[in-house]
């Protein structure tokens, strides 16, 4: 079934970035490297002064990195969950988009992963948490759930990435020996074919509940308190959805970037964009949902603590966040979506950043005002956060740019094989499955 | 086994601050400069709240000391990642400063906002230096601390019965906030001693505890007021 052999000297676009290096690439890396630099020593300075030196105090002991953490761990939902799905649907258009959707996941995730450490107070004992760590903790089962997804995540981008590896192999005298080494000894056997697309098919499956779960235990932080607005029972299937939501518009984001950086037109074209954007209303429509019955159970119930964290988020001193949110996260991306005109790149890529913007604020919404509103009449502050914070969350979106950025200097950003597999047998394959689905009569004579 | 309790009545209460200053010179809180106050991070281990009841004109100014309530089923401790807080054999809140990480889990999770956490280094003023408590250790930045009923104390207070040659009993020992109380109006004792003062008030009908319906249970007892208003 899969006797096809990826052809190295067709598809020259997507090998054309890996091989020539303009002087786009390098200021594009400096800049990076500036603001992580800075980053970084704003980081030691947090480190060497404590964290008096980010704007938390007490009763908001949690500010941007935990918003920040939340936050890109949803944004890796893009990838190997969307990927996955696309996968197991057998959603043809999938091809182009799931190599990059596999990339932010890692990407983020190893990013976001670092968002608890940095919030520490004391990040030289980390290791307590392994040695005296307690199950029952919530921060242990993310610990457990993020460190699974990621290494079956970074699996997951692995695996398909191994015979474009070889084709690279193949083709380059330049990293020779790292093509070589991370090919594992590829040849394109019929028998390496079947063992990799069964490890493929295994691993979108066990991918998909780890996702999952990852999401729904970062939630759990929250809901296992009892601190009003956080104490919800939809709070974690209502973070998974918010997570897809949010990793989708990151993956439109890194579509439109490298289709116009190295001019994929050819590849990423409208269609992909309309499919993908069909899926971004439905997780649009259902997070309005979600937080729609959020918000009408504490309201209805009229329970005076939550009744005061409540109002404080839709009129109070974050009603302006809150309604933007909305804005942002329902009003802007279901009317571009909704609609076959405005359905365009630039429509996706507009709705894209408000999503991004909204699903930001959100995370904002549900961390602060809780804290801002103990139950005890506790004295009120209002958390602003400090230059550290902000420059450790600039540098942690220029990781993910330099991260992106390095990744497509190596490897092909577009999934070589599995666009001529597609060319080769895809098409075959979608026409017995059509043909399949019919009357028998309907059969085509070969 | 002794349960140690507290009871505090708002009565007697005259929101004096004894009992923060006390606590705070015992057990070597803090003290933090004037611009980190303002911001948030002054630290204490009991502290007074206010509360503005009512709506103008008819308004009531409603104070209650906050300090932790040493819940039996605390939610502070069930979210600790590293067993820094947990409950002891005596039923009292413990805080492991050496073992804290800083996730300031606990903070989010305490429902009475009690516990504090060491924002920036603690480097007390000179003329501070004589006057802390040897029997308290300073606690570095980056780890939370709390109240623990002057558990230094408690210790004192077994070794004292031990070398006597008696089990603990009701009056053995009382935290620096109860002891410096004018008004009369905090009690402590064993809460599972059933003639003790603190096990009687604790059964009065004013007797309330703060958040009861969380299912926290508290081991710090308010007798609320009997003029109030509203």
């Amino acid at each position: 079934m899969h006797s096809f052999e990826p052809d190295g000297t067709r598809d020259e676009a997507l090998f054309r970035p890996i091989e020539q290096t303009t002087r786009k690439f390098w200021i594009t890396v400096g800049i990076l490297l500036a603001i992580i630099l800075f980053a970084v020593v704003m980081f030691v300075r947090q480190l060497y002064y404590g964290l008096g030196e980010t704007g938390m105090m007490q009763p908001v002991t949690w500010g941007f990195y935990i918003i920040n953490f939340v936050f890109f761990i949803g944004i890796s939902h893009a990838g190997t969950l969307i990927s996955a799905i696309l996968r197991i649907t057998q959603a043809e258009w999938r091809r182009p988009i799931t190599r990059m959707a596999e990339v932010i996941t890692a990407i983020v995730l190893a990013i976001g992963g670092l968002h608890p450490i940095i919030d520490l107070g004391r990040p030289d004992r980390l290791m307590n948490v392994f040695m005296f760590g307690r199950l029952q903790s919530p921060l242990l089962w993310d610990v457990t759930s993020i460190s699974a997804y990621f290494a079956a995540s970074t699996v997951y981008l692995f695996l398909p990435l191994i015979p474009d590896v070889a084709l690279l192999r193949d083709r380059n005298k330049k990293h020779h020996w790292l093509y070589d080494f991370l090919s594992w000894g590829w040849q394109g056997t019929p028998k390496q074919w079947k063992v990799l697309h069964r490890a493929i098919n295994i691993m979108m499956i066990v991918v998909v509940p780890i996702a999952v779960s990852v999401h729904t235990v970062i939630s759990y932080i929250f809901a296992m308190t009892l601190q009003t607005g956080w104490h919800s029972t939809i709070f974690g299937p209502y973070f998974v959805v918010g997570a897809i939501f949010s990793g989708i518009a990151a993956l439109f984001i890194a579509m439109i970037a490298f289709r116009s950086a190295f001019h994929l037109e050819a590849y990423l074209k409208p269609i992909h964009f309309q499919q993908l954007g069909k899926l971004q209303l439905a997780m649009a429509v259902i997070w309005t949902y979600f937080t729609f019955c959020e918000y009408l159970t504490g309201f209805y119930g009229g329970e005076p603590a939550e009744m005061k964290t409540l109002l404080y988020k839709l009129t109070g001193r974050y009603a302006w966040l809150f309604w933007t949110m909305i804005t942002c996260n329902f009003v802007i991306p279901v009317t571009l979506l909704s609609n076959r005109k405005f359905r365009t790149i630039k429509g996706i890529l507009v709705s894209s950043f408000t999503i991004l913007i909204g699903m930001w604020l959100e995370r904002l919404i549900i961390v602060v005002p809780s804290l801002e509103n103990p139950r005890m009449p506790f004295p009120h502050h209002i958390y602003i956060p400090s230059l550290t914070e902000i420059s450790l969350f600039a540098g942690a979106l220029a990781v993910f740019a330099l991260g992106f950025t390095v990744f497509a200097k190596f490897f092909p950003i577009i999934s070589v094989w599995e666009i001529q597999e597609g060319r080769q047998l895809g098409t075959l394959e979608t026409t017995e499955r059509v043909s399949a689905y019919l009357p028998d009569d309907a059969v085509p004579h070969a | 086994m002794s349960r140690w309790g507290m009871v505090i009545d708002l009565d007697r209460c005259t929101a004096c601050s004894a009992c923060v200053a006390a606590c705070k010179v015992e057990n070597n809180v803090q003290v933090v400069s004037a611009t980190e106050s303002e911001r948030g991070r002054r630290m204490h281990w009991i502290r007074l709240l206010a509360e503005e009841k009512g709506t103008y004109p008819e308004t009531e100014l409603a104070i209650q000391p906050n300090l932790c309530m040493m819940c039996d089923n605390p939610p502070c401790t069930k979210v600790c990642p590293v067993h820094a807080t947990f409950v002891g054999a005596d039923g009292l809140v413990g805080q492991i400063y050496p073992r804290c990480i800083g996730c300031r889990y606990c903070m989010a999770a305490c429902p009475y906002t009690v516990k504090s956490f060491n924002w920036n280094h603690q480097d007390p003023p000179a003329e501070m230096l004589p006057i802390l408590n040897p029997d308290v250790s300073l606690r570095p930045k980056g780890v939370v601390e709390k109240c623990t009923f002057c558990y230094h104390r408690l210790q004192a207070a077994k070794e004292k019965a031990r070398a006597e040659n008696r089990p603990l009993r009701d009056a053995d020992y009382q935290p620096a906030c109860v002891n410096s109380c004018p008004a009369d109006a905090m009690t402590f004792g064993d809460l599972d001693d059933e003639l003790s003062p603190v096990t009687q008030l604790s059964r009065s009908t004013r007797a309330v505890r703060m958040l009861e319906h969380l299912g926290t249970q508290p081991k710090v007892y308010f007798l609320e007021r009997r003029d109030a208003q509203l």
